[in-house]
């Protein structure tokens, strides 16, 4: 299989923070990678060296086979980039906005708008409405549709679905599932941890690091300890007690439950006791599977202590 | 009994011909986690600018910490704090001129002032950044100083916005410690997000639809009845009932 994109060693700093810090990887073609970290992970960073709109200090990105440093003429024919903060011309409409993005690389909306068309048809019907004037999903549309306009190999998207609500959210990554039969390979990022499961592979990444890479099961699986899933209608009082237990190796809230690990299977055995002679109310302690972000959590452990 | 500290009936905000708040009824306790949820326009904002006092409701009753929403709104303001991940501190003032100025503007006296100034500062082991500007902290160090800043004044009600969104996975886990801990003192949190995960940590949470409540019990519930392993499920199937 061809490789899309091969990062190896690449650094960068701004003044003195390392903003990314010896990265390699590669993609795929035709794959959907996923970059997952919260904000400040060096993800934006990242993608404007791929999109060679950075210099690196070191390390060489290869991006279809053309060197991102050198070559970026060329390769800026084929890269489709939506970046993360919507930067598409606000006082153009939506049909101005796309012509002149076909345009620009020296196509035509008609040529490729079977590629679009999906994505493109929901705001068709605004096309002559200024770009500014756009709902968040819309725009969101918008900008998808012209990074595609002129059919490109590789589709780079920095956070396309923050600050967008949960409905347009799900209808995004399902436009993207669809875009997988045009064989254009994808890397998107993003700081929801369960958007990982959307993609084949994905890499963690924090301060600058990758943590892990590899395809969503096989990183959660790689949880290394039994998971407990501890539960009370007193969740401040819960936490604090979990914390004084001796036996608690971990404790983070987990929306409506605790995600605890413990030192040894006797500790798992005595914990709902324990939390019953603190007083805890409508306890219950029940073994869970790890996610995504229980192994992130770990990982993060792990980086903080090596 | 649980002391209410919102209580909205009612409540309908037109604009012109528009009606943002479509007679809006809900009731918030004293010390819950309430997670304000809504798809963009569905009107939240419009709700929570009536609920800290900055825009007047066209009909309905609305008291918030024991203050009229109509008559009131002063009052409000000055029991609530307001929390958001874009904008919460100056950046190009330090940590301690941030506490110093807040203080100030929710009308505490000196010595409070730096009573707070002290135990925050002990509290999130602050000291050392206490004269640095809010621009050199970290993201995570930044949100937590945001937070405990709305709440310097021990207000009834704090509202965030998207208080955790972007952080990484540990800080998130922090800071909801910190919100549990400030809804232990009997401070109300009110929580507006487009995380769904965020809705999860909420003892209730409501969803908003073109105006109106659709939905309002603890996740727990919800997702029982709508059938749904997390709460983003329940809200694609109550913001998008029967397409595809």
């Amino acid at each position: 299989m061809n490789k899309v994109i091969e990062s190896s060693g690449i650094s960068r700093s701004f003044g003195k923070t390392r903003a990314l810090d010896n990265i390699s990887f590669y993609v795929d073609e035709a794959e959907v990678f996923g970059f997952i970290g919260p904000d400040g992970a060096g993800k934006t960073t990242l993608f404007r060296i791929i999109t060679t709109l950075l210099l690196p200090d070191e390390g060489e990105m290869k991006v279809l086979g053309l060197d991102s440093t050198k070559e970026y003429k060329e390769l800026r024919k084929h890269i489709g980039y939506m970046p993360g903060r919507f930067s598409l011309y606000q006082d153009l409409s939506v049909e101005e906005n796309l012509n002149f993005y076909a345009t620009v690389f020296g196509t035509t909306v008609r040529e490729n708008y079977d590629l679009i068309s999906d994505i493109y048809s929901h705001i068709e019907p605004f096309g002559k409405r200024l770009a500014g004037q756009l709902s968040g999903g819309m725009k969101q549309k918008l900008a998808l549709s012209c990074a595609l306009i002129h059919k490109p190999a590789l589709l780079v998207l920095d956070e396309p679905t923050t600050g967008v609500d949960a409905v347009s959210r799900s209808e995004f990554w399902d436009m993207l599932a669809k875009l997988r039969k045009h064989n254009i390979t994808i890397i998107v990022s993003t700081p929801y941890m369960d958007e990982a499961m959307k993609c084949d592979r994905v890499a963690l990444i924090q301060n600058g690091k990758i943590l892990d890479i590899d395809s969503p099961g096989k990183i959660r699986d790689g949880f290394s300890r039994k998971l407990f899933s501890v539960r009370s209608s007193e969740k401040f009082r819960l936490i604090t007690a979990l914390r004084e237990h001796p036996g608690t190796v971990t404790a983070y809230p987990f929306g409506d439950s605790v995600h605890v690990t413990l030192i040894n299977d006797k500790a798992a055995d005595s914990l709902y006791d324990y939390l019953i002679a603190k007083g805890i109310k409508d306890v219950s302690v029940q073994e869970t599977e790890a996610g995504i972000e229980d192994r992130f959590l770990e990982l993060m452990e792990k980086g903080a202590t090596a | 009994m649980k002391d209410t500290v919102i209580s909205v009936h009612n409540l309908v905000k037109k604009f012109g011909s528009f009606v943002a708040n479509d007679s809006l009824n809900f009731e918030v306790y004293s010390g819950e986690i309430f997670g304000f949820l809504g798809a963009n326009g569905a009107g939240k904002t419009t709700a929570i600018r009536i609920l800290s006092g900055l825009s007047k409701p066209t009909s309905g009753e609305v008291n918030v910490a024991g203050y009229d929403a109509y008559r009131q709104p002063e009052q409000i303001k000055m029991n609530i704090g307001y929390m958001c991940q874009k904008f919460s501190l100056y950046e190009d003032l330090t940590v301690k001129e941030n506490i110093i100025l807040y203080g100030g503007i929710y009308g505490m006296s000196k010595s409070l002032i730096k009573e707070r100034l002290a135990e925050l500062l002990a509290k999130l082991r602050f000291q050392e950044y206490e004269n640095r500007m809010i621009s050199d902290l970290p993201l995570g160090l930044r949100q937590k100083l945001a937070f405990s800043v709305a709440v310097l004044h021990d207000p009834k009600i704090v509202f965030l916005d998207e208080p955790t969104g972007g952080v990484d996975p540990i800080t998130r886990r922090q800071f909801w410690e910190m919100i549990y801990e400030t809804a232990e003192r009997g401070i109300t949190v009110f929580v507006t997000t487009h995380y769904m995960d965020e809705a999860e940590y909420c003892d209730r949470i409501s969803i908003m639809n073109e105006g109106k409540i659709v939905a309002l019990d603890t996740p727990g519930n919800l997702k029982k009845q709508y059938n749904a392993e997390s709460v983003e499920e329940v809200f694609i199937k109550i913001a998008r009932p029967v397409k595809n």
